[in-house]
């Protein structure tokens, strides 16, 4: 500070003690431009954020297509190309569809329910470290990102379960009361789907890594929850604590859960019920105060 | 004694002139860390990412950049401030630390309310339509959806772009993208606004438009500050100028003394 070149700054400053800049700042009722919110406050930032997270969600879904000729069509395309790529694989050269009654619509409905989390957690894990710059300009709660990535995955979701809905009738399967819970399932998914995205935001915001790591995982995950196969046919064999966890994996929960009320006619049992509950509520709080606790630290550094 | 005379000045000064303090700034240190940046063929191979991780070295070597060097200021309603200095002097980062968005390795700055910076382009996305962007960075700023109406012909207006609000940004002339940005992170009123560097593109008649909307956010609101480095526009819109050089202070005060002790280093 005694450099020369700060010397007028010195007089300036130097003649007010640091303590009576900091007084003259509690009398006009300033304050330090650095804290975390508290949570209430913090969900409060977020509600008044919702318009933006709408918007936000809609636009990366309108602009991700506008580059190609067939446009917003390739919504309702990629879920149905990847079905039929699976279907080939698995239904027909391993011959599942021998095995499992209405296969196409078992396989779509895995699929589509799988995809959703799959691809909340990939865009989750990017929603802080890809958006720096926007971090780096605007003050918002940043929450506000992995919820926006998490409702454009719904959007999605959306032309998918229409697909689905199509297919099923198409296999000639029932419409009955059973669907009026689809929604239900969906909320469920939906709100484990944010926990999740708000956990793996905090997450590939530190550890630019896991980006590279993360579709291994998947894939992984992708295979242990009953995708292709009926995950009741392949544990009789395993231990009990094994078969367990393959039942209580959220993704296979919530797989399972849609195909009773969609395949299956019948109303799902209450462990499902708990499975599904329990994974929505605790990765949301979980999620929720893990990325909230990091809140000042975001785009930093 | 001295102390107290001019804490006394320092008060009455405030009180004549301008208004209540809106932004202190109070010998405020700032240190940036940047990882891995020191050479590419340090990061860059296989090999010594191998190696790194073999010594147990999470990242490698870390740098530290002492960007801004007790840097001490109160600025007031209604004013105007210029920062100017040259490449690296500290003046960007001066500007996100006021907003709110670096923290202060050491001291302090104190603020009312939420100081912005005059930067939604990063909400924007070039492959929309004008007009869905002009929504996005309302929202993105915080408006809600009821002003967003209300403002969205002004803005259509101000940027004069017309009918092209109807095609994706990525058609837009480069002056036309600048004046839509200028246009949308104007509209909202700000407390304390900080620009940096928005001003140079566009044409000149433009440039004056902007200016003017400058000084009704200054009158409306509060405390601006703009960093530019042409010199011009500092001229004709700060009413007061702070020269950093360093990541400190070199001088400050009046605009055209400041300018001319600038000019002439």
């Amino acid at each position: 500070m005694s450099q020369p070149e700060s010397a007028l700054a010195d007089a300036q400053a130097g003649g007010r003690a640091p303590e009576s800049l900091a007084a003259l700042a509690a009398r006009h009722g300033l304050r330090r431009a650095i804290a975390r919110p508290s949570m209430p406050a913090y969900l409060r930032q977020l509600w008044d954020r919702r318009h933006f997270i709408l918007t936000y969600a809609t636009s990366r879904n309108v602009s991700k297509y506008s580059e190609s000729a067939l446009g917003q069509l390739w919504q309702v395309l990629t879920p149905l190309l990847n079905a039929a790529v699976y279907w080939l694989m698995f239904g027909v050269i391993l011959a599942q569809a021998k095995h499992i009654a209405h296969y196409p619509a078992f396989l779509v409905t895995g699929v589509m329910v799988f995809t959703f989390t799959q691809r909340t957690v990939t865009g989750g894990a990017k929603s802080i470290s890809s958006n720096l710059s926007l971090i780096r300009a605007l003050h918002f709660p940043r929450a506000a990102l992995p919820l926006a990535y998490t409702i454009q995955e719904l959007q999605l979701l959306g032309w998918s379960m229409a697909v689905l809905v199509v297919l099923i009738l198409v296999m000639g399967l029932p419409v009955t009361m059973l669907w009026l819970l689809v929604p239900v399932a969906l909320l469920m998914q939906f709100l484990f789907n944010m926990g999740m995205a708000l956990f793996m935001a905090r997450v590939g915001a530190f550890a630019r890594d896991i980006n590279q790591l993360l579709p291994f995982i998947l894939r992984t995950w992708l295979y242990a929850s009953g995708v292709f196969y009926a995950i009741s046919d392949r544990t009789k064999d395993l231990h009990s604590v094994l078969r367990w966890a393959l039942e209580f994996n959220p993704a296979a929960a919530y797989i399972e859960f849609m195909r009773d009320l969609l395949i299956y006619e019948r109303f799902p049992e209450r462990w499902a019920w708990t499975t599904c509950i329990f994974w929505a509520v605790f990765a949301l709080i979980v999620g929720f105060w893990y990325f909230w606790r990091a809140e000042e630290r975001y785009g930093r550094g | 004694m001295a102390e107290l005379t001019k804490e006394l000045s320092q008060v009455a000064l405030e009180d004549q002139t301008v208004g209540t303090p809106t932004v202190i700034v109070d010998d405020l240190h700032i240190v940036y860390k940047v990882y891995g940046s020191t050479s590419e063929s340090q990061k860059g191979s296989a090999a010594n990412a191998l190696m790194r991780l073999v010594r147990r070295q999470g990242r490698p070597e870390m740098k530290e950049v002492h960007a801004v060097k007790g840097v001490t200021f109160v600025a007031h309603h209604g004013e105007a401030i210029g920062i100017i200095g040259r490449n690296g002097s500290g003046k960007s980062t001066l500007l996100r630390a006021i907003a709110g968005l670096l923290p202060p390795h050491k001291g302090a700055v104190y603020t009312n309310g939420q100081p912005s910076l005059l930067g939604v382009n990063a909400a924007l996305m070039k492959e929309l339509t004008g007009e869905r962007n002009i929504v996005l960075g309302c929202y993105a700023m915080g408006m809600s959806p009821a002003e967003v109406r209300e403002r969205y012909d002004e803005i259509v207006d101000f940027s004069g772009i017309g009918e092209f609000v109807q095609f994706p940004m990525s058609t837009y002339s480069s002056g036309m993208g600048a004046r839509l940005r200028f246009a949308i992170s104007s509209a909202k009123t700000h407390d304390v606004l900080l620009i940096d560097e928005a001003l140079a593109t566009g044409d000149r008649d433009f440039k004056r438009k902007s200016q003017e909307r400058i000084m009704q956010m200054r009158e409306a609101a509060g405390t601006v500050f703009l960093v530019a480095h042409n010199l011009d526009v500092i001229e004709e819109t700060c009413n007061r100028v702070i020269w950093l050089h360093k990541g400190k202070i070199k001088m400050e005060g009046d605009p055209q003394e400041v300018l001319d002790a600038y000019n002439k280093a």
